[in-house]
């Protein structure tokens, strides 16, 4: 943090006593010329906040106004979505969305607990060396490619084996978890490295092997940062769109088991946007607003729970 | 259960999550490279597709993703760097820092749906400019600029004091210092930011088809639509219009991508070995 104070005091000269009125012209040019380059960075500094907010405002300003008129109720605990007859309810596509993300919660978080368990305290070296890599790679993988490969190999999978389709909310939970896999091991590795290692040596030294260790010691100590790995996975997954639109099927219709087809909130977007005109088009971009509402929440438990880390620190 | 058995058991455990992790990566990439690579030539890059996709290359998408995606860095790389130097170099602490620090965690936590529902309302219907590279580079541009600030803060903020001492000693200023010894030291780092924002836009779809739509001709305006490569793989794929060419073009996806990890992986290791 000092260094951020780095630069404080060079700004006034001390020699001005015996400089030529050139020289201090020079000086005031030189002044002047520091300011506005300040001036322009404070600006670009300043675009992501402008960003956030004209991006929050457009997004409520052209989805509200369908909510405000039909009324929120009716809008998300009606699940009957038939734009063309004018009737809009998006409580199914709420349900789709909410199914999926959890159905990913619940392949990933064990996945990527343990993975990052393991990345921390027990693997070799060679394995971290492929590991590492590997993950970052699944990370980088474009979502497009990750639906692309649903299409062709897990959705014929699971129609041979459950019947039906294939296209479900379980083939969109096994993508999705497979796409916030890297999130969640990266943050929760993170932050069990984190921990003092007086902590493990002093549970070590006591007689306890290291899984004791890693059950009683390091994971209650690293639980903030796995929980918001956790949330942060799950924003990722809620707002997932085209791997999840090419595996869900998108059928309109409340889902009675996790081998039905969905369809989300960001895939009804993206399905009927290009088409939409008039009422039909406000009312995806209202379901929009209500999506980033979800974000919203999710990005707001993250910052409060970073912002409180910091003043514990 | 003995400690000792709970302690093999859950080894197992750790080590059948971490093949997982590495077997089904290699079952993606592996699928779509065994089956794409024979179908990969320099025809199909630089043939214009026929038949809505059916038959032909790629190259109308290659040239709407080069325009997206150099647009989107025109505008981005030197803001994203100016606000970078002024968190790091300039910064005042305070609310107003803490507000910056808030909105790009929240920028980079918005999913791409989002951005592409703002770009469509503000950039395509609000300002009138269509399903275009411009609106399309645009919405780009504000969704790599935390990857570019992150990175860039990062590395500049790892440049050791003493270069910025020497220059100041030697009766620099603020600017010139920053410009002459920060900047250029810090430039590996710079450039894996650029790196990584090319890859967040290369692997983008969701904001790219609302933004910059579908149609498949070759953009020549930047108010042209265009069809960017995940965009294309997404339709071939998702319409079932040609199964073949979207095997080839997520292998153009892929190869990018592992190209563009290897090089931001390469950069960060020769900047930690250059200042230590």
């Amino acid at each position: 943090m000092s260094k951020n104070n780095f630069f404080a005091g060079i700004d006034s000269p001390s020699r001005q006593g015996t400089v030529s009125l050139l020289d201090r012209l020079k000086v005031l040019d030189r002044k002047t010329y520091e300011s506005i380059v300040e001036k322009v960075l404070f600006l670009c500094a300043f675009s992501s906040v402008l960003a956030v907010f004209i991006i929050t405002f457009f997004v409520f300003y052209s989805g509200l106004p369908l909510i405000f008129r039909i009324g929120l109720g009716d809008f998300i605990f009606n699940s009957q979505w038939a734009p063309l007859q004018g009737v809009f309810g998006i409580l199914s596509m709420i349900a789709g969305s909410l199914l999926v993300t959890l159905g990913a919660l619940v392949i990933a978080v064990p996945l990527g607990l343990g993975g990052a368990i393991f990345l921390a305290e027990f693997a070799p070296k060679f394995v971290t060396r492929i590991l590492r890599p590997a993950i970052q790679l699944l990370a980088g993988i474009p979502s497009v490619v990750y639906g692309f490969w649903g299409l062709i190999i897990l959705v014929p999978l699971l129609r041979n084996y459950f019947g039906g389709s294939g296209f479900s909310a379980l083939a969109g939970s096994i993508i999705l978890a497979i796409m916030i896999l890297p999130t969640i091991v990266n943050i929760s590795e993170d932050s069990i490295l984190s921990i003092p290692r007086v902590y493990k040596e002093g549970s070590l030294a006591l007689g306890a092997t290291r899984w004791q260790t890693v059950k009683h010691v390091l994971l209650p100590c690293a639980r903030p940062g796995v929980i918001t790995g956790i949330v942060l996975g799950m924003g990722r997954a809620i707002g997932e769109t085209m791997a999840v639109i090419m595996v869900t099927g998108n059928v309109a219709s409340m889902p009675q088991s996790i081998l039905d087809p969905v369809r989300t909130l960001t895939g009804n977007v993206v399905i009927e946007i290009g088409y939409a005109h008039g009422e039909h088009q406000e009312a995806l971009f209202a379901t929009g607003a209500v999506l980033f509402i979800f974000i919203m929440v999710l990005n707001l438990l993250v910052n409060l729970r970073i912002v409180k880390k910091e003043g514990d620190a | 259960m003995s400690p000792k058995l709970e302690e093999k058991i859950c080894k197992v455990f750790l080590w059948i999550t971490a093949s997982l992790t590495v077997f089904i990566l290699a079952a993606i990439i592996g699928n779509v490279l065994s089956h794409g690579l024979r179908l990969l030539s320099l025809d199909f890059l630089l043939e214009s597709p026929r038949n809505m996709g059916r038959e032909g290359g790629v190259f109308s998408s290659l040239i709407a993703t080069f325009y997206l995606i150099a647009l989107s860095l025109i505008i981005t790389t030197p803001v994203g760097i100016g606000s970078a130097i002024f968190l790091t170099e300039y910064k005042k602490k305070g609310k107003f820092l803490k507000l910056i620090r808030f909105t790009t965690e929240s920028l980079a936590g918005i999913p791409s749906i989002i951005f592409g529902i703002f770009g469509f309302a503000f950039f395509v219907i609000f300002l009138g400019m269509g399903w275009s590279i411009l609106s399309g580079g645009l919405t780009l541009a504000l969704m790599i600029l935390p990857t570019m600030v992150r990175t860039a803060e990062e590395s500049i903020s790892s440049v050791p004091d003493s270069f910025r001492e020497g220059s100041l000693a030697l009766g620099a200023t603020r600017w010139q210092t920053i410009v002459g010894v920060v900047v250029p030291s810090a430039l590996p780092g710079i450039i894996t930011g650029v790196i990584l924002s090319i890859g967040r836009a290369v692997g983008e779809s969701a904001a790219v088809i609302l933004t910059a739509g579908s149609s498949l001709g070759v953009p020549k305006s930047l108010l042209d639509p265009g069809r960017s490569m995940s965009v294309h793989l997404y339709i071939l794929a998702a319409e079932g219009i040609s199964m073949e060419n979207a095997y080839a073009t997520g292998t153009v996806l892929i190869i990018a991508i592992v190209m563009i990890n290897f090089a931001a992986n390469y950069l960060t290791h020769h900047q930690r070995t250059k200042i230590s």
